[in-house]
């Protein structure tokens, strides 16, 4: 029986564990549930398509014709603060490799010395000393790492976040490190937009009313359905969304994460004594808004060898069938964490030189996803 | 299936050869076999800014000068609080992004980004210089996530000399 090695090149996206979606050949990240992102697409655009098609022609007309100008470039403004929330990284953290994680076992074995048969060894947790204030870093099974501080594992996206703040639906993906100050600008120019809005709808009511009458305005068919629709969703979003912004104001001038408040870590009792706030207002805003840019540690793009090792009885057929070209449809490719194997990865890598077969060898890889540019070449063949 | 990262990953923008790096392990890799690895967590001290211990391990007592590695960990510390400071020049970028809604980006590198081509250059310096004659290897903290610098420990393979990167000496200064 004779075997072949099948070299392939996959992006490292593909293997990536955790439950994300990838789209654009890993340049774009976001959580599996996309439903309530596009709603938050849909009433945006919608109220304000219905905004720039019924009040603007008037509204330019009888006020100015900077109002539409101004309207544009602030929708423009809130899209690409969205997208940019929706499509970017977080700040997930990569799991720990094998070696790392047996390092970490060992350090956490050894603080915990012996523990008698029947007791359940202590809970896995480090302190660490941060400007004078005591902070616990909890150790994640699922990473195999012990958090960094602020860190936290989200378990819709099954990835340990820095900074994490919250996991969001309606932007579709995590908030964190990376993308919170996008988060925070798309929220503030949101509830601008949606007060600006509102505003010239209730203005536009006022100018036609002193022409007709109020409630005549009103009554007017058909142009002023749009109108009433856009006041209705305008006004019900204003409150949640200004809220929100506010909210956030609120934790960014106390450099505090909106996880950190749901827990109280620095409050109640604790108060005060957040290590990470500079203790000025200013400070901790320009730190948050101003910051430096992080840049993601995952190398989504980056390219890997995967050698497969298949028995010869399929080698015909996975040839076959591999160069078939597969067309690519737009839809992202949503793995679950079965399909990522970091821990063949991560043994490969342990093992520099070539090593013996595994039983799992005639196992058929999965075919190329049809993002990857990927390339099977025949690399070596081996005979029992 | 077996995984083996390829040098042409979007780091080897930040190394100016990028061969060198993998040259270096391949030699390595051909006359010594990895013995274990060391890794130096980070120091969260001062806060949630990338610093990395300069605690020395006691792995790496027969390998290398105590003094040599706190300077490459310092160096590194140093490179890493650049990057991060919040100053004048970071809340110009900071400004002027956001103005662009962010799309300046598109075209410009941020300076974090360029202080981590600095960092990439200057591991692969002192990797070629001081660690891989000792039979060390350093990889870069941002192929870890920034939460660890990993060193490998190489042992010569079937050498009976004492010194056990004589072989690996020659082979990377051979280039």
């Amino acid at each position: 029986m004779s075997a072949v090695m099948i070299t392939r090149k996959v992006r490292k996206w593909e293997k990536l564990p955790g439950k994300n979606t990838f789209c654009c050949d890993g340049r774009v990240m976001m959580a599996r549930q996309k439903g309530v992102f596009y709603l938050t697409l849909f009433l945006i655009t919608g109220t304000c398509a219905l905004f720039f098609a019924f009040e603007c022609p008037y509204l330019a007309v009888h006020l100015c014709p900077a109002i539409p100008v101004f309207a544009v470039l602030l929708f423009l403004f809130v899209m690409a603060m969205l997208l940019r929330t929706s499509f970017s990284d977080p700040g997930v953290l990569p799991r720990a490799l094998p070696e790392e994680a047996t390092f970490i076992e060992m350090e956490i074995e050894a603080a915990n010395g012996n523990v008698p048969a029947g007791q359940r060894p202590p809970p896995r947790i480090r302190n660490v000393q941060i400007n004078n204030q005591i902070v616990k870093l909890k150790y994640c099974y699922t990473c195999k790492i012990f958090r960094p501080p602020r860190a936290s594992h989200c378990s819709i996206c099954d990835n340990c976040v820095d900074r994490f703040d919250h996991h969001c639906p309606w932007v579709g993906n995590c908030v964190g490190k990376r993308n919170y100050r996008y988060f925070y600008l798309f929220t503030l120019s949101l509830s601008l937009l949606t007060i600006y809005i509102f505003t010239f709808d209730i203005v536009h009511v006022v100018m036609r009313s002193m022409n007709g009458g109020f409630l005549n305005t009103l009554k007017e068919t058909p142009g002023t359905y749009p109108l009433k629709l856009s006041v209705l969703v305008c006004f019900f979003t204003l409150w949640s969304v200004v809220g929100l912004t506010g909210f956030h104001t609120y934790l960014i001038s106390l450099n505090q994460t909106t996880n950190e408040d749901i827990k109280g870590s620095w409050s109640g009792k604790n108060r005060g004594q957040n290590p990470y706030s500079h203790k000025n207002i200013i400070k901790n805003c320009c730190e948050v808004l101003c910051g430096p840019t992080y840049p993601s540690v995952l190398d989504r793009r980056g390219l890997l060898q995967e050698d497969t090792l298949i028995s010869s009885i399929s080698v015909t057929m996975f040839i076959v069938l591999s160069l078939q070209k597969t067309t690519a449809p737009l839809i992202p490719n949503e793995h679950t964490p079965d399909d990522a194997k970091p821990s063949i990865a991560a043994s490969a890598e342990k093992n520099a030189s070539p090593k013996e077969e595994h039983p799992a060898a005639t196992k058929v890889p999965p075919l190329a996803s049809p993002e990857t540019d990927a390339e099977t070449s025949i690399a070596k063949e081996r005979a029992h | 299936t077996h995984t083996y990262p390829l040098t042409h990953t979007r780091r080897t923008r930040y190394y100016i050869n990028p061969y060198c790096i993998t040259l270096s392990l391949c030699e390595l890799r051909h006359s010594a076999s990895l013995a274990n690895k060391v890794f130096i967590q980070r120091d969260y001290s001062e806060g949630t800014t990338c610093k990395f211990q300069t605690k020395f391990p006691s792995e790496l007592e027969s390998r290398i000068e105590r003094t040599l590695f706190e300077d490459t960990v310092k160096t590194l510390n140093n490179y890493y609080a650049e990057a991060e400071k919040i100053g004048g020049q970071s809340y110009l970028e900071g400004c002027l992004a956001c103005a662009t809604a962010y799309l300046i980006f598109l075209c410009m590198e941020t300076r974090y980004e360029k202080v981590l081509k600095k960092i990439a250059k200057y591991i692969q310096e002192q990797n070629e210089k001081i660690y891989a004659p000792r039979g060390l290897l350093i990889t870069d903290p941002i192929e870890r996530g920034m939460r660890v610098i990993e060193i490998s420990i190489y042992e010569d393979r079937g050498s009976s000399g004492s010194s056990s990167g004589s072989s690996s000496v020659s082979g990377s200064t051979a280039r």
